[in-house]
């Protein structure tokens, strides 16, 4: 007998209850109030007890109803991407833009299957620049552009 | 004539050099995104939500407009072309515009799907200027009561007409409901779901939640397949279109500006429901239903009108109710509460020049894209061939400027990266981020409206079903839903979604 039948329905199911648990416990510390006068912590409640008991429908479903395709988690391209940004916001302030700009650029082109570096190196660098040109000297974002013990 | 003198008042608005300026170059970006596949009109609204905020609010929405029918314009062209919808909406072009292209027909199919759109904008201008007044004077008599059971009719809607599970769907929607509490309760004052961040008591950045959402995970989930460039069909010899070809697509452009114009006001309507809706219809009114998809030119015509009168006309809504009905009006309230416009029907009465150079610029709009993608269509085949890998970068950083820049504070940025995380995951499991992003907006909005109705009656929920609009609009939430359920129902709404 298979437990899960339907992994996407399954996880979903348990993913929405988790935050349902989660949206309950943190609105325990939130007055409730009357119908009349509602609380800051009436609808929350409200949600997330929809979030639990749906949630938990939609689990009990993934066990019964079977899927037609296995579900496939590809978690390298996606760690790869969200850590280029990471990265750049690291870097932002400590190296300037024209760095990190080329930093996120060459580590997140190697997410892709078809990945070259000089390719990316020199894309990087050309985006870095016009990062820079764009955001910082046309739209006055403030940060900075080169590294500050470059005194710029 | 008053609804004359206010389209009068719009243009005035719409031709004002720098309008003129930012609606082309929203046509632009639109029609950019629209052709290359993988990027949607919502994250690239998200990524330049940022540049708008130094402009005039009506310049801002103009451009963010702009970005949004141009999408549902440029998608036909990798479609027919290159057998690849650039856009949702255009999936169902890919059926018989790619046939058409395989058998030499390519200009024909492209004109027709250019001025078939450009009709469809045009009649779905005037349909706004002359329905959304009404609708606002309508709006303008709504209590808090009403809101409220709107809005849930709003986000039953928008869950009945989203693809795929329906309880998923509800999931999705109510979770964004949740996000919406995050940050200072108007009435209390009180920090909720903050965790002590000081960045948090705002609530969630939208436009970074956005782009963590659509972007960051949509980048993800392409990655996995490799995306091939298709093969461009060649010869696009001439843009006209025979006479035959002619008579065989005008009833089905008029039949999809009337589709376009009737779904594009439903809540979780607009362009792709539009575009699919259309289709089915112009195949059952066929004599040869047999034609479709080998090259049928009113399976071209139909729905690339519909997906441009849909994409127009989900505007009613957001203008006169201040309730948007899909992701991107979603996004467009975002934009004007970040301009310090509250939506709702009061928008009509106080900026009036807002809403009219809004509407009249659409009209401007549609004219510069059928230059765009008629005489200028080289120059977008020519962008296809520029390879994913080199684009995806390009848009990442975007993004990432663009979430900082929302605040200029780095925390934003890491909360576009748990929501790339999140959105990844919703994106494996099939739930479908756009309900969220709905409930998100409306969240805030429906707390408050509900608290005010029970203010006012005392604590009595019964007035939610003694007024009569209240009660008449719950009662068609609840009978949706109940369709919903009902598997019989549920069957034909999948077949609908199937046909691409």
């Amino acid at each position: 007998m298979q437990l899960i039948r339907n992994p996407r329905d399954f996880y979903a199911g348990l993913l929405f209850v988790a935050f349902g648990v989660v949206a309950l416990v943190f609105a325990q510390s939130y007055p409730l109030g009357t119908a009349s006068r509602m609380g800051p912590g009436y609808f929350p409640r409200v949600l997330g007890i929809l979030l639990v008991s749906l949630g938990a429908l939609q689990t009990l479903i993934g066990m019964r109803r079977k899927s037609g395709f296995p579900l496939e988690w590809h978690w390298r391209p996606l760690f790869i991407l969200l850590a280029s940004v990471a990265l750049f916001i690291v870097l932002t302030t400590w190296l300037g833009l024209i760095v990190s700009a080329l930093v996120l650029v060459f580590i997140s082109s190697a997410a892709s299957a078809e990945f070259r570096w000089k390719e990316a190196l020199i894309a990087g660098a050309a985006q870095g620049v016009a990062a820079a040109a764009l955001f910082v000297w046309g739209l006055g974002l403030p940060l900075p552009v080169w590294p500050p013990f470059f005194g710029g | 004539m008053e609804l004359l003198d206010n389209l009068l008042l719009g243009f005035s608005i719409a031709v004002t050099p720098a309008n003129l300026l930012y609606a082309f170059v929203g046509c632009v970006v639109g029609t950019l995104i629209g052709v290359l596949p993988g990027i949607g009109p919502v994250a690239t609204i998200a990524m330049l939500l940022p540049i708008t905020y130094g402009l005039e609010p009506v310049t801002a929405l103009i451009m963010l407009a702009g970005i949004y029918y141009g999408a549902s314009y440029g998608g036909s062209t990798t479609a027919i072309l290159v057998n690849l919808p650039g856009e949702m909406s255009s999936v169902i072009t890919v059926l018989d515009g790619h046939q058409m292209a395989k058998q030499g027909r390519a200009g024909a199919a492209l004109c027709v799907a250019a001025l078939g759109s450009f009709f469809a904008g045009t009649v779905s201008t005037m349909v706004i200027a002359a329905f959304a007044p009404p609708l606002a004077d309508l709006a303008l008599e709504f209590d808090a009561a009403e809101y409220f059971s709107l809005m849930v009719l709003g986000l039953v809607s928008a869950i009945a007409l989203a693809h795929g599970s329906v309880l998923k769907a509800i999931l999705m929607t109510v979770l964004g409901l949740l996000l919406g509490m995050v940050g200072t309760d108007v009435n209390s004052g009180m920090a909720r779901f903050s965790f002590d961040r000081p960045e948090l008591i705002d609530g969630i950045g939208f436009v970074a939640m956005t782009m963590g959402l659509f972007a960051f995970a949509e980048i993800a989930v392409n990655l996995e397949r490799t995306m091939r460039a298709g093969t461009i069909a060649d010869g696009i010899s001439s843009l006209w279109i025979t006479w035959k070809e002619f008579k065989q697509s005008f009833a089905a452009v008029l039949r999809g500006s009337a589709v376009g114009s009737m779904l594009g006001i439903l809540p979780g309507g607009g362009a792709t429901l539009s575009a699919f809706a259309s289709y089915t219809l112009e195949k059952k009114l066929s004599k040869d239903p047999s034609r479709f998809g080998r090259g049928a030119i009113e399976g071209v015509a139909g729905p690339e009108s519909a997906n441009n009168a849909g994409a127009q006309i989900s505007f009613i809504p957001m203008l006169t109710l201040g309730i948007p009905s899909n992701a991107v009006m979603a996004l467009m309230v975002g934009a004007l509460i970040i301009h310090d416009i509250q939506p709702g029907p009061q928008i009509m009465t106080k900026t009036p020049d807002l809403f009219w150079g809004l509407v009249a610029s659409m009209w401007v709009g549609n004219a510069m894209l059928v230059i765009l993608n008629l005489p200028l269509i080289g120059i977008w085949v020519k962008l296809l061939s520029v390879p994913y890998r080199i684009l995806y970068p390009v848009i990442l950083l975007c993004c990432a400027i663009g979430a900082y820049s929302a605040n200029n504070n780095m925390f934003d940025v890491w909360v576009a990266i748990v929501f790339g995380f999140l959105g990844y995951i919703f994106l494996k499991l099939e739930c479908e981020p756009a309900p969220l992003l709905l409930g998100y907006i409306l969240g805030p909005m429906l707390e408050e409206n509900l608290r005010r109705a029970l203010v006012l009656s005392r604590g009595d929920y019964t007035v939610f079903f003694t007024r009569p609009i209240s009660s008449a609009m719950l009662l068609l939430a609840l009978g949706l839903l109940v369709l919903m359920v009902v598997p019989a129902i549920r069957a034909k709404r999948e077949t609908v979604f199937q046909e691409s």
